[in-house]
């Protein structure tokens, strides 16, 4: 991946490391050799069919699992090293819904607040704005369940940004969605992305989530194929567009041959 | 690690499992009516049959309705157990507990508040049984109530901790209803609950062998001890055992490197 140079020429130190990391589900091999770096203020886009290990890679970053080999660091903090600690700086949207049915999106807020040791007062004031820049204040006294599902991602994203992190994983948050409602939680990602500076790791398989400007992860079968900026990625391949690019890269596997 | 972060987790853990119980009113209810179908139509019918001699911690005669007192105390606390462990199993499922083990804490430390979680809401349980069983005639030494709440903290961590173990190797939802009936009622049968141990012994030598290494008879013992201010330091080293073994090994399950999900997430994969 290319990375930019800040303001006097240095390199941004990434906020994600991902260093020759290998995962084995018993004999079968979901990720190999996987290496890349997320820069803050960047968007970097996972591209990879179903089951080429983006989840995978989700739960080695997230320390649900392990990672056997290689090196994970976050903002500078490798996981083996600094254990739970290391996810401090991490915002997570996963992709399974993960909010309480049963309670309120301000009795959900609080409850990811108090988990991240924020003081009710402050955890108050950052939901608030977390669910005015999606539109959803008005929502907040409503029960999850009342909320249709776009509503419920909203939701989920403003949960992940409230100790503003400087990091953010999404794995294939816009699944179920309808096109407004991606169009506009891929936007106001972006947005968020550039203005506060946070690096994102967006994991997906659908090419019109990805800008040209974005860096461009392409995973197949566990192996990173291809890897810039998303238009010279286009542009090496010689396809006329994302969708060709990627169909190019890798090379009709599209079904879910590696369990992730 | 960040004293301040630690409390407001525990806090928020605690906080949340309460609300959801009080927002499951049926939940509350059957918890209730349990015990007191046991208390009210089971005891009164054999409160005539079956005579109770002195034993520890009784200095006389009770009647058989305050001898099964703290056995259903020790079953509501096991139920529960048992239903906050199904919370977990499906928590797993819905995704939710994903939220609870990327929090930057001590897994340990996550695992064991949401153990108390599900402790606190028992403790709402037995004292509202405690309540209902005094107006129906059982009472109890009036400090007994105080001195009885530790036993039953300890006692409600053992039976979470047991439940979380469970759940821990469980694989899906629907299987966990199957496992919790057959560790519960063989469980509550086989123990002091009912009837003494010597009474037990006469009947069946077998069966009180059997109330000797089921846990949940130093459970009941614990409690009944508790409740006449009295420690029964057998009873108190079993449970703390148990719940030392039973935390142990389900913090170890729950470990994503060595624990019992991911050989489960290896051999689906294979």
């Amino acid at each position: 991946m290319q990375k930019e140079t800040s303001r006097n020429g240095a390199s941004p130190t990434p906020v994600l490391t991902v260093k020759d990391i290998s995962y084995f589900y018993g004999s079968k091999q979901a990720l190999d050799d996987v290496s890349f770096e997320v820069l803050p203020g960047r968007l970097t886009a996972l591209l990879g069919p179903n089951g080429a290990g983006k989840t995978t890679l989700f739960s080695l970053i997230t320390r649900l699992f392990d990672a056997p080999t290689g090196r994970i660091e976050i903002v500078g903090r490798s996981a083996s090293e600094w254990g739970s600690r290391a996810l401090e700086p991490l915002g997570v949207v996963f992709q399974q819904p993960t909010l309480d049915l049963d309670l309120t999106v301000k009795q959900n807020l609080r409850y990811f607040a108090a988990l991240r040791g924020l003081k009710r007062k402050d955890a108050d004031a950052r939901m608030g704005r977390a669910l005015d820049a999606l539109n959803m204040r008005e929502r907040i006294g409503e029960s999850v369940r009342a909320l249709n599902g776009g509503h419920r991602r909203r939701v989920e994203v403003a949960r992940a940004l409230l100790h503003s992190p400087k990091l953010m994983l999404l794995d294939e948050p816009t699944i179920g969605l309808d096109a407004p409602t991606r169009k506009a939680i891929v936007r106001h990602v972006h947005e968020l992305a550039r203005a506060d500076n946070i690096g994102v790791l967006w994991a997906t398989h659908l090419f019109d989530e990805v800008e040209p400007d974005d860096d461009l992860l392409v995973l197949s079968r566990g192996r990173i194929v291809a890897r810039g900026k998303a238009k010279d990625v286009v542009a090496e391949t010689g396809a006329s567009d994302l969708g060709g690019a990627f169909t190019l890269l890798i090379g009709g596997d599209t079904e879910e041959d590696i369990a992730a | 690690m960040n004293l301040m972060h630690m409390v407001r987790a525990f806090n928020g853990i605690v906080w949340r499992e309460l609300l959801r119980f009080l927002q499951q009113r049926e939940r509350f209810f059957a918890a209730l009516v349990r015990p007191l179908i046991w208390l009210i139509i089971f005891a009164a019918g054999f409160r005539a049959a079956l005579g109770i001699s002195i034993i520890p911690p009784y200095q006389t005669y009770i009647t058989y309705d305050v001898y099964i007192t703290p056995g259903l105390l020790a079953m509501i606390q096991l139920f529960n157990g048992m239903q906050s462990s199904l919370s977990m199993v499906y928590d797993r499922e819905m995704g939710s507990m994903r939220v609870l083990l990327t929090t930057p804490l001590p897994r340990w430390f996550l695992l064991l508040s949401r153990l108390f979680a599900g402790v606190a809401v028992s403790l709402l349980q037995v004292y509202t049984f405690l309540l209902v069983a005094y107006f129906c005639g059982v009472e109890l030494p009036p400090w007994g109530y105080v001195t009885a709440l530790p036993a039953l903290i300890l006692a409600g961590m053992m039976f979470g901790a047991l439940g979380m173990l469970l759940s821990s190797t469980i694989k899906q939802l629907e299987n966990f209803a199957g496992v919790m009936n057959f560790v519960i009622f063989p469980m509550f049968f086989a123990s002091s609950a009912l009837y003494p141990l010597w009474k037990m012994r006469e009947g069946s030598l077998w069966l009180y062998y059997i109330c000797l290494f089921n846990p949940f008879t130093y459970a009941v013992e614990l409690i009944r001890f508790a409740f006449y201010l009295e420690v029964n330091w057998e009873a108190l080293a079993v449970v703390m055992g148990c719940l030392v073994g039973f935390l142990g090994l389900s913090v170890w399950a729950y470990d994503p490197a060595r624990g019992i999900q991911q050989r489960k997430v290896a051999a689906a994969a294979a």
